[in-house]
């Protein structure tokens, strides 16, 4: 599988040269967001807000962190993926707003955010789900974490990040999206298992 | 029986008061030969805190290698499955799983930053001593695990949105109550991640179709569901009672229930093997990339039902099945195991 090194901040060129099936690395910042910090940052876009954090040529990482606060500094415990697919209702939006270039989560996304991607340029690729010590691993140091009142999950965690990865694209800027392949393939199965297990 | 609510126990326990008297004595007299001083016993033989104190000890250590280490059931599974996986990218991520572990271990850190909502699985004995205090031993416990482990925050009120920060919250943890015989207390915690119980189905088909409906509310559940749960899961199919009940079952057969394990009736065991293969024959794979993991294994029980209701429930079990648990006797030993 073809691999990549990538420094935030991302440019369109970069990304639209992704394919789905590859695998890339992350270096510098990613920003966490789940379900309540999406829906706020669509609100500060509407309001005309500026978000905490500049987000153009950015990463967006689907994920609720274990942290512990010692002596003020935040240590990063536990760090995977959370399932993307609840932010299927905001990510076209985020992306089409704020310029993001790499959305990293798991169990894929569907495709309003895959036509967005298309459209802007943007990825999507997955960290292995529940792989919470590895992803804290990679990660160097939390930056900053912004709207903390939305409780330790959902705030916007700014990490520093090295060699964040590995990532899968599974969705690219050419339309493609893997994992909704491989479930419409399983789908077009469910005659044929049925079948096998006795219901005609 | 199931007790599904945290029952109070007050009038329980005081039919135990005396066992806990003497007991208290016993230990009170061993320290005292030890320590060759006279000590006032009265007032620690009524005094509860030495099993509050045990038992919280044992749920902080059960709760923490639940979180930390896999049982081997689960371990050797996956390296199964990482084994015999041909699909490249769906080897790449139970390797990916298996160095998590291995991270995990020997940092001392969580397996998966969901470190779950609680659930105790309490069988106690009627002859345990402590029966009023395990409650409240349980839900300090949680307390306690969340700062040490420490646990993310994971109980958000539903109607508020409020996140309390500790893990606890109303009917959280949640503690299921079984009353046996003896005089030990046995529980299993289950931390259960959010992904795989987010695609949990409860339906009711015709009774008429019987478990030609269960095959077909199985694997429309499993594609439905897709890589959302983080495959490969372990199943848990509940059958019958009603829709509490069957919801229970499902939940019991995915994350109790060790893999390798068949259900006693030949029949049933026979169904979970044809469901095992069936599901892993739609070949949506570890993470949903395509391969032939998407379960570890199908587990199903079953409860009579009504005549006019066919009530079946599928529980996921995300690959990160975690659970331990610690028996404590009544002599004040305890072992913790998974």
């Amino acid at each position: 599988m073809p691999t990549y090194h990538l420094k935030t901040p991302i440019s369109e060129d970069e990304v639209r040269k992704l394919r789905v099936g590859d695998i890339i690395y992350v270096t510098g910042i990613i920003v966490t967001a789940r379900d309540a910090a999406h829906r706020r940052m669509l609100n500060y876009i509407k309001e005309g807000k500026s978000l905490p954090i500049d987000l153009k040529g950015g990463v967006i990482y689907h994920c609720g962190p274990v942290v512990r606060k010692t002596n003020e500094i935040w240590e990063v415990i536990a760090a995977g993926p959370t399932t993307s697919a609840r932010m299927e209702l905001y990510e076209a939006e985020i992306i089409k707003n704020l310029g993001v270039r790499i959305i990293i989560g798991k169990g894929g996304m569907g495709s309003k955010t895959a036509e967005a991607c298309k459209y802007y340029g943007a990825i999507y690729t997955v960290f292995t789900g529940g792989a919470g010590a590895l992803a804290a691993n990679a990660i160097k140091k939390v930056r900053k974490v912004e709207w903390l009142d939305l409780g330790i999950p959902e705030a916007l965690w700014i990490f520093e990040v090295e060699n964040f990865g590995p990532l899968l694209v599974t969705i690219d800027t050419t339309g493609r999206n893997l994992i909704a392949e491989v479930i419409e393939r399983a789908k077009a199965k469910r005659e044929e298992v049925l079948k096998k297990l006795g219901i005609t | 029986m199931w007790f599904i609510a945290n029952l109070n126990n007050s009038s329980l326990t005081s039919c135990y008061k005396d066992v806990e008297i003497v007991f208290k004595s016993i230990l009170i007299n061993l320290s005292l030969v030890y320590l060759c001083a006279v000590v006032d016993t009265s007032n620690i033989s009524s005094d509860p805190e030495y099993f509050t104190n045990l038992i919280e000890k044992a749920a902080v250590e059960a709760l923490t290698k639940a979180t930390i280490f896999l049982p081997p059931d689960v371990k050797n599974a996956l390296r199964n499955a990482y084994e015999n996986e041909v699909s490249e990218s769906s080897k790449a991520q139970l390797k990916a799983i298996l160095t998590n572990l291995e991270v995990a271990e020997k940092l001392r850190k969580p397996i998966c930053q969901d470190t779950g909502l609680i659930i105790f699985y309490v069988k106690v004995g009627y002859e345990f001593p402590a029966i009023r205090v395990i409650e409240k031993a349980l839900v300090n416990a949680v307390k306690k695990a969340t700062v040490k482990i420490p646990l993310r925050p994971n109980t958000v009120n539903p109607i508020t949105g409020k996140n309390p920060g500790n893990n606890i919250g109303r009917y959280v943890p949640f503690i299921h109550w079984e009353f046996v015989e003896g005089d030990s207390l046995e529980f299993t915690v289950v931390p259960k991640g959010g992904g795989s119980e987010a695609v949990s189905i409860l339906e009711f088909p015709p009774p008429g179709e019987g478990l030609r409906a269960v095959k077909k509310v199985v694997i429309d559940a499993v594609l439905k569901a897709g890589a959302k749960p983080c495959p490969p899961t372990i199943v848990g199919i509940g059958i019958g009672g009603g829709a509490d009940i069957a919801a229970i079952l499902a939940k019991k057969a995915a994350a109790l229930r060790p893999l390798g394990t068949e259900n006693p009736d030949p029949n049933i065991a026979k169904l979970e093997r044809e469901l095992y293969e069936a599901i892993n024959d739609l070949e949506i794979g570890a993470m949903g990339l395509g391969g032939k993991f998407t379960v570890l294994g199908v587990h199903i029980e079953y409860a009579h039902r009504h005549p006019a209701t066919y009530p079946i429930a599928i529980a996921f079990q995300c690959w990160a099945a975690r659970r331990a648990s610690a028996l404590i006797k009544s002599n004040g030993t305890y072992k913790v195991y998974q």
